[in-house]
């Protein structure tokens, strides 16, 4: 985060030398055209400029192979650098397994993280370099969005929906980071730091924090509190299903539809319980819409699937 | 292009009557193309929702009453009926019969209208108004607000543009009474007609859309 | 032309008299203008009131830029400024941008392009602009009774549950606006349609017909799809009716999906005009037929079309399914090929052609030039892992005024600058146009360059403070903003002292080609004296220059050349 003058930004991630390479390989071609178009028109225009007024040039009605050409070289050359970046987005979606999930919640006008470990911050992120990071966001209010220039990712924060986005930071230091979608009065100021450290100081750093409760065990505390264990007991039977052993797994509604209990499907569960029921279950569940938060909510996601994490 | 003909309905900028016909045809194809994309964009808000909350929509079709819905089907088709022939009777220069079946279409056009507010009211009692007066208690409450809000503003974006036929209708009966239709120029008629046929074709796809899919058979599960 | 005509080619300052009746000079008096169905007026009512918008949305701009001259928020409070980037969206987009081309040029010279007395439904001409007005109404009151801060996108739930003030005032505006220019849509469509005259057929129209007629398209089917999104906000905002409200579980990213369905292709809206415009000036200018008519002409219709599956370009960063980015990306791509196929058959037209840099060809060269770098970044933006990193920064707002300002609004000026003789009977002073073509030209790319650098290093849209090391680059921006904005001055008094001194212009001073051009400047009342009968192809720059006749007296319109 130099305060000098720059005009390229840091590279602090894996993620930046792929956006990089891409963004010069657009500035060469982007040159090209430029001054290729404009060198063609400043010659023409001096080389055919208007010596009489009576001058009558012969009609040129256009030529197909010309036409062609002009047609199917720019197809061809969007098409490779549509691949190219592609193939970097790809890898920007899809996290690795073993990366370190940090919850990010956006709220007007500031970012709230906890850490698994228990630890919360606010407008800061520290992760540790050479590590993947995933961050598993959510918004409070009206939309904001995650964004790390030096990294060059970012991501939208969205009410009501649980959104991801990854990074492996490889520069110690400390890097802007900016809410980038307008969000309000104060939409400037939604910004903060992150802050990456040399792993053992990461740890340390997570030793030093407030909390010594992990967000696994927070939530294992809610999940006995709201009442969820009533039903959702460890053993079958139950009045609910139980929760042990399903994330990441399919699951049977009482439609016959088959879907994926992922982040999405438990937060729905929770919060409007009737959407998806599942087969051979009655809709008794109450709603929990309004009465807890989105930090809790992410403390009985990270409790129930740790449950499917024991063996 | 001097044949200009002495029709007064001609307007100084066509050639002749025939251009004006068409004109005049066209584009109201072309704004009825414009009204396909207006409903067009709550028919794709309703179908991504209903996609979502199947259960819910489901269970919020099962409030509204089959019969007055179907009712106002039966209207809407026979104000078709109706508007269809005082295209035919204007075509044909009968300037009588143009009157009486545009009347009849506004009878019709209005008893939608008087049979909607009937559905509408029994909506405010129920507590089924969102905005106004929603009191439905359901796990998938919002849900269900969400359906009632697609209802209102699509059975609700109908009835105005059945209002603005009327008040076409409106404006068409004096002209009519006068004697401006003849079998020449009678594309005001036409054009209304069109515009008449395409507010009951939404109609045609809203009832089974709130109404009907899903109904019954699901709601035992 | 036609088979009467035998006069000699007039010279641009030829001693054509003016016509003694025309449509500036027919009827007197405000009642005259203000329920007038004459396509030239409207047209001329249009270009008053975007004139007045574009000050409005100017001035916005211009608090903007001060504002961003230090990092810290010294002269507006945030919300102000949030208010002020609002206004000057609103106002430019909405007000200014998709009414020009279209309502302002296109109104005047469509219906004359083809050989027609009038639009085909010149009272739904009229309505559409009082639609306009109404809309921009609203949204002024809107604007001074206590602002807008939801920025000129309205996304949801902001828009519909957190913004103040009075956003359903001015979404209700917009939504009227709309219907402006639907009707518009509606009626130049019909009007090329059916009131082309006698031999003017479809290959032998001016390509600004072509280009007026994709966006006819879009107006048509696009408008109406915003309409009804931004009517849902309003009733969410005004009935608490539940369409988008997360809290409910709507979504607020299907707002999203349906406000880009319009609006990209509005982009189009306001850029395929410009294009016709272009093809007109740059024929003009180096007396040539335009390079492979049917591939620019055709390729209007591609962008046109093109334009309505790629909204989803707009949301790479919203999570949206990783394949419908693939799709929306690829589609995107594919916009660039009949962009790049406009921009080489316009400088091939230059290729043995007699090249006159006059003010409306600079004009024309300052729209290649930048139009070419606004399009050419919309490849960082199409490619997904670029535009990851690009999305709301300073790229996109550098990248959309280039397009939108260096494209749009210099094809916009220059048609302007090209039709000013015909509109208005009169001649502005060459050395002043050239002086704001060259001043706008530069100012410009002073105040958007450094914007593709602080987008680059991560400056994002709408930020009233931000970081230090940024200010240098919003400095620059902002002196470029001032030569831009000493430009369009510039170019304001050449305009209206023309009005004052200006010389006559006579029927044709560019020695153009098209039935614009062979009849009397200004026009009479009903363009034509008898409707033309057209035997030649557009840009018959070979050909001698020739007026209509005036019937009864053997002559060329209104005198005789010699």
């Amino acid at each position: 985060m130099s305060k000098d003058f720059q005009l390229h930004p840091d590279l602090a991630s894996t993620f930046a030398w792929q956006v990089d390479s891409i963004y010069f390989l657009l500035i060469a071609l982007s040159v090209l055209f430029t001054v290729g178009v404009f060198t063609v028109l400043i010659i023409f225009s001096v080389k055919y400029r208007r010596r009489s007024d009576d001058e009558r040039p012969k009609p040129i009605h256009g030529s197909t192979a010309l036409e062609l050409a002009w047609s199917i070289i720019p197809l061809f050359i969007a098409i490779g650098v549509f691949t190219l970046g592609a193939e970097v987005y790809f890898r920007m979606y899809r996290p690795p397994a073993d990366a370190i999930e940090i919850f990010v919640v956006g709220k007007q006008w500031m970012w709230k993280i906890q850490h698994p470990e228990g630890v919360r911050e606010i407008n800061e992120l520290h992760i540790p370099v050479n590590q993947p990071v995933k961050l598993t966001m959510t918004s409070e209010d009206v939309i904001h969005a995650f964004s790390v220039p030096a990294f060059r990712t970012k991501r939208d924060v969205v009410p009501g929906r649980y959104t991801t986005m990854w990074f492996e930071a490889n520069q110690t230091g400390e890097y802007h980071l900016f809410c980038a979608e307008y969000c309000g009065t104060q939409h400037s100021t939604m910004t903060g730091r992150v802050i990456v450290m040399e792993v053992d100081a990461y740890q340390q750093w997570l030793g030093g924090g407030v909390s010594g409760e992990s967000m696994v065990d927070a939530g294992a505390r809610q999940f006995v509190q709201l009442g969820c264990a009533t039903c959702h007991k460890a053993e079958s039977g139950g009045r609910g299903p139980s929760l042990v052993g399903i994330f990441g797994g399919p699951v049977q509604l009482a439609t016959g539809e088959i879907v994926t209990v992922d982040e999405s499907y438990v937060r729905e569960s929770i919060l409007s319980p009737g959407t998806k029921i599942v087969n051979g279950y009655q809709p008794i569940m109450p709603t929990f819409q309004g009465q807890i938060s989105e930090e809790t909510l992410m403390q009985l996601l990270t409790y129930i699937k740790s449950l499917s994490e024991s063996e | 292009m001097s044949s200009h003909s002495e029709n007064p309905a001609l307007q100084h900028h066509f050639d002749d009557l025939k251009q004006q016909y068409e004109a005049a045809n066209m584009g109201m194809w072309a704004f009825l193309a414009q009204e396909i994309m207006f409903f067009g964009g709550l028919f794709s808000g309703y179908a991504v929702y209903r996609y979502k909350y199947l259960a819910a929509f489901i269970e919020g079709s099962n409030h509204l009453p089959i019969f007055w819905g179907a009712l106002n089907t039966v209207v809407l088709i026979a104000s078709s009926f109706t508007v269809a022939m005082a295209v035919r009777a204007a075509q044909l220069g009968r300037a009588k019969s143009l009157f009486n079946w545009i009347i009849s279409t506004m009878v019709l056009g209005v008893a939608f209208l008087g049979i909607k507010s009937i559905e509408y009211a029994d909506k405010y009692h129920h507590g089924l108004i969102p905005g106004a007066n929603f009191t439905y208690d359901s796990p998938m409450a919002g849900q269900l607000k969400i359906f009632f809000s697609f209802y209102f503003v699509m059975t609700g974006m109908h009835a105005l543009h059945m209002i603005i036929g009327i008040g076409l209708m409106i404006w068409l009966i004096p002209k009519i009474r006068r004697g401006a239709f003849t079998a020449e120029y009678y594309s005001p008629i036409e054009n209304f007609g069109l515009y008449w046929h395409f507010v009951d074709i939404v109609w045609i796809f809203l009832f089974p859309l709130l109404y009907l899919i899903g109904r019954e058979p699901w709601i035992q599960l | 032309m036609t088979t009467t005509s035998t006069t000699e080619a007039p010279s641009a300052s030829g001693h054509l008299a003016d016509p003694d009746v025309n449509y500036l000079n027919n009827e007197y008096g405000i009642k005259s203008w203000l329920l007038s169905l004459d396509h030239k007026r409207i047209g001329l009512l249009y270009l008053i009131m975007t004139t007045v918008f574009f000050v409005v949305g100017g001035i916005g701009a211009a608090l903007i830029r001060i504002e961003l001259m230090t990092p810290g928020g010294d002269l507006l409070e945030a919300d102000t400024y949030n208010k002020m980037f609002t206004m000057h969206g609103v106002a430019m987009i909405f007000f200014f941008l998709i009414p020009s081309v279209p309502a302002v040029i296109g109104n005047f010279v469509l219906p004359i392009m083809i050989g027609a007395k009038d639009v085909a439904f010149p009272k739904l001409n009229l309505l559409s602009w009082y639609c306009y007005m109404v809309g921009g109404g609203l949204a002024t009151f809107a604007i001074i009774a206590g602002g807008i801060d939801t920025g000129w996108t309205f996304y949801t739930p902001y828009s519909t549950t957190y913004a103040n003030g009075y956003v359903s005032v001015a979404l209700f505006g917009v939504f009227i606006n709309g219907f402006s220019g639907i009707l518009t849509g509606v009626n130049f469509m019909t009007t090329v349609h059916k009131m082309r005259a006698p031999g003017m057929t479809w290959f032998r129209l001016p390509l600004f017909i072509w280009a007026q007629y994709a966006t006819s398209l879009i107006m048509i089917l696009g408008t109406p799809v915003v309409a009804i999104t931004l009517l849902l906000v309003v009733l969410e905002r005004v009935f608490h009716i539940g369409i988008f409200d997360p809290a409910l579980g709507g979504d607020p990213i299907l707002f999203q999906h349906l406000f880009w369905f319009y609006s990209h292709p509005a982009v189009y809206i306001m850029i395929v005009p410009g294009f016709g415009v272009m093809s007109e000036v740059i024929a003009c200018f180096s007396r040539k037929r335009i390079f492979g008519y049917s591939f620019v002409a055709f390729s209007s219709l591609a962008i046109a079309v093109l334009g309505f599956i790629v909204w989803g370009h707009h949301m790479f960063t919203t999570g949206q399914s990783i394949y419908a980015g693939m799709v929306f990306s690829f589609l995107t791509f594919l916009i660039a090929v009949p962009t790049a196929v406009k921009i080489f058959n316009w400088t091939a037209t230059l290729y043995r052609g007699s090249v006159s840099m006059e003010s409306p060809m600079l004009y024309a060269m300052g729209f290649m030039g930048l139009f070419l770098i606004g399009g050419l970044t919309g490849l960082f933006l199409s490619t997904m892992a670029t535009d990851i990193h690009l999305h709301d920064t300073y790229f996109v707002v550098a990248h959309f005024h280039y397009v939108m300002v260096g494209g749009m609004v210099m094809a916009y000026l220059c048609g302007l600058h090209f039709w000013w003789p015909k509109m208005t009977g009169r001649m502005y002073s060459e050395v002043m146009a050239k002086t704001s073509a060259v001043l706008i030209f530069m100012g410009f790319n002073l105040t958007f360059f450094p914007q593709f650098v602080l987008g680059y290093l991560g400056m994002p849209r709408r930020y009233h403070v931000y970081p230090d090391e940024f200010q240098i680059l919003h400095v620059a921006s902002t002196a470029g903003a001032t030569v831009l904005g000493i430009g369009y001055l510039v170019l304001f008094i050449c305009l209206v002292s023309s009005l004052i001194n200006g010389a006559k212009a006579g029927p044709n001073p560019w020695g153009a080609k098209g039935l614009e051009w062979m009849i009397e400047s200004p026009p009479t009342p009903h363009n034509f004296h008898e409707t033309p009968v057209v035997t030649f192809e557009a840009y018959a720059y070979e050909e001698e220059d020739t007026l209509l006749p005036v019937p009864g007296d053997g002559q060329t319109t209104g005198a005789v050349s010699h």
